[in-house]
C-alpha cells in the first residue's frame, strides 16, 4: 500500500490509462450491442448466427486476441488500439445476449398498449421497449466493465500500457509492492466502476423500486 | 500466416505441438479438480443450509476482479518459479464459476423434492448426495464449462513466467517477433478450449437423469 502513495503521480498515470482502456471498450461495445441485441430479439435466425458466434469469440484467450489484432489491423503492437479492439469484442459479445434478453422480456401488453397510442417503432424503442429493458442491460454491462478491467492487464504482457505495467515491472526488478499495487489498484476500480453503474442504474429506473 | 502451424518440425519434440497442448490440458484439468474440492463443497453447503449466501456472492465478486497476471507474478516472487504460482493463480480463477454454479444448483431444487426426500426417511447426507446434487448436475456443470473456458484461455499466461503450455507459443513468437508462431499458439488455445467444451457437453449428457433435459430435446417426458 506504501506503494502507491510515495508514487503517486505514477500510480494516477498508469490509472488514467488503465481507465481509458477499460472504458472505452465498453462504451463502443454497449452501443454496438444495442442495435444487434434488437435484432436478435426480433429474429430467430439473427440469434442462431449470433449467439453461438459470441460463445465462439468467448473462447479466444485474450491474450491472443491482443496478439492477433495488430497482424490483422495493420498496426503497431504498441498501439492501444491493440486492446481496444480486443476488449470491444468481448464487451459485445456479452452485451448482444443481454440487451436480447433484456427486450424480450418485455411484455407485449406493454408494447401493444404503446403501437396502440401511435407510438412509431422508433419512437416506442427509445421511450418504452429500451429503458424497461434497462435493469437487465446494465446487469450485463456491470459484468462487461468488471471483466474488462481485469483484462486490461493482459495488454502489459506485450508491453501496454495500465495496471498491468506495474506488474510486469514488478517481475523483473522482484519488486512484490508494486505488484500489490496494481492488484490493489484493479480491485478498488472495478468495485467503483461496478458501483457507479449500479447507482446509474437506480437512478435511470425509478419504476423499479417503486411500490415494494 | 499458418506455415508455422502445419510444418511439421514444429508436430515433434519435447518442445513440440503436441507436449505443449498436453501441458496445457494439464494445467487446465488439475486446476479444475483442485478448483473442484473447494468449491463444490462450499457451494453445496451454502446451498443446502441455506446459511451464507451473501458470503459466497461476495466471495465471488472479489475473486473475479482479481488479476491472475499479479496473482501469478506475486507467487512467482514469494515462492520462485514453477508450475506452483500457475495453480494458485488458476484455482483462483476457477473456484467463482464451479461454487456459484453448485451454489445456484442446490438452491435451485424443488423444494418439494427435497421435502419428499425427508418424508421417506432420508437422512440430510442421503437429501443432499442423492436428490440435491443430481438434480443440480446442470447448473453445476454450467459452472465447471464457464471455469474451464476461462482456465483454458488464462493457462496461456503462465509462459510468461516460464512454465509451459501453449502459452509458450505466444510469448516466445512476441519476444522472436515471429507472428506465425504468435497465431498459431492463440488459434491452438481457442481450439482446445472448444475441445474441452466438448469434453464437458458429452460427460453432461452421460452423466445428467434424462428426466432433467429441458422437454422436446431427446428427453425421454
Amino acid at each position: 500500500m506504501t506503494w502507491i502513495f510515495e508514487n503517486w503521480e505514477r500510480f494516477w498515470e498508469v490509472t488514467e490509462v488503465h481507465l481509458r482502456l477499460s472504458v472505452v471498450p465498453v462504451l463502443i461495445g454497449f452501443v454496438l450491442s444495442i442495435p444487434l441485441g434488437w435484432v436478435a430479439s426480433r429474429s430467430s435466425t439473427a440469434r442462431a448466427i449470433l449467439f453461438p458466434l459470441a460463445n465462439i469469440l468467448f473462447t479466444i484467450p485474450s491474450i491472443a486476441l491482443i496478439v492477433i489484432t495488430p497482424v490483422l489491423l495493420g498496426v503497431k503492437i504498441l498501439d492501444e488500439i491493440n486492446v481496444i479492439v480486443p476488449l470491444t469484442i468481448y464487451t459485445v459479445a456479452l452485451m448482444v445476449r443481454s440487451v436480447a434478453d433484456a427486450l424480450s422480456a418485455v411484455p407485449g401488453h406493454v408494447t401493444a398498449a404503446a403501437n396502440a397510442m401511435g407510438f412509431r417503432p422508433l419512437r416506442r424503442f427509445l421511450t418504452v421497449d429500451f429503458p424497461l429493458a434497462l435493469p437487465v442491460t446494465i446487469a450485463g454491462l456491470r459484468v462487461a466493465t468488471v471483466s474488462n478491467i481485469s483484462m486490461v492487464s493482459v495488454g502489459a504482457l506485450v508491453g501496454l500500457g495500465g495496471y498491468g505495467q506495474l506488474f510486469t515491472e514488478g517481475y523483473q526488478t522482484d519488486n512484490s509492492a508494486k505488484v500489490f499495487a496494481g492488484l490493489i489498484g484493479t480491485v478498488v476500480l472495478a468495485a467503483l466502476a461496478d458501483g457507479l453503474l449500479l447507482l446509474i442504474g437506480r437512478v435511470l429506473t425509478p419504476w423499479a423500486r417503486a411500490g415494494r | 500466416m499458418g506455415g508455422w502451424l502445419f510444418d511439421p518440425a514444429h508436430w515433434s519434440g519435447t518442445t513440440g505441438i503436441p507436449v505443449r497442448l498436453l501441458e496445457h490440458l494439464g494445467y487446465t484439468l488439475l486446476t479444475l479438480v483442485i478448483a473442484a474440492v473447494i468449491a463444490v463443497p462450499l457451494g453445496a453447503f451454502v446451498g443446502h443450509t441455506g446459511k451464507g449466501g451473501f458470503v459466497i456472492v461476495g466471495l465471488s465478486n472479489v475473486l473475479r476482479a482479481l488479476p491472475t497476471t499479479a496473482v501469478l507474478i506475486l507467487v512467482v516472487l514469494w515462492a520462485g518459479l514453477g508450475d506452483f504460482p500457475v495453480y494458485v493463480a488458476l484455482v483462483l480463477l476457477a473456484i467463482p464459476p464451479i461454487m456459484a454454479g453448485t451454489y445456484a444448483g442446490i438452491r435451485a431444487v424443488d423444494p418439494v423434492t427435497v421435502d419428499a426426500a425427508r418424508g421417506v426417511g432420508m437422512r440430510e447426507s442421503g437429501v443432499l448426495l442423492q436428490v440435491e446434487i443430481p438434480n443440480a448436475l446442470p447448473l453445476i456443470f454450467g459452472g465447471f464449462r464457464g471455469a474451464a473456458l476461462q482456465v483454458v484461455a488464462t493457462a496461456t499466461i503462465a509462459a510468461y513466467t516460464g512454465a509451459g503450455g501453449l502459452g509458450r507459443f505466444v510469448f516466445d513468437g512476441l519476444a522472436l517477433q515471429e507472428f506465425g508462431q504468435m497465431l498459431a499458439g492463440a488459434v491452438l488455445v481457442a481450439l482446445l478450449a472448444v475441445l474441452v467444451d466438448l469434453g464437458f457437453a458429452g460427460l453432461q449428457r452421460l452423466t445428467v437423469s434424462p428426466g432433467l433435459r429441458p422437454v422436446g430435446t431427446g428427453g425421454t417426458k
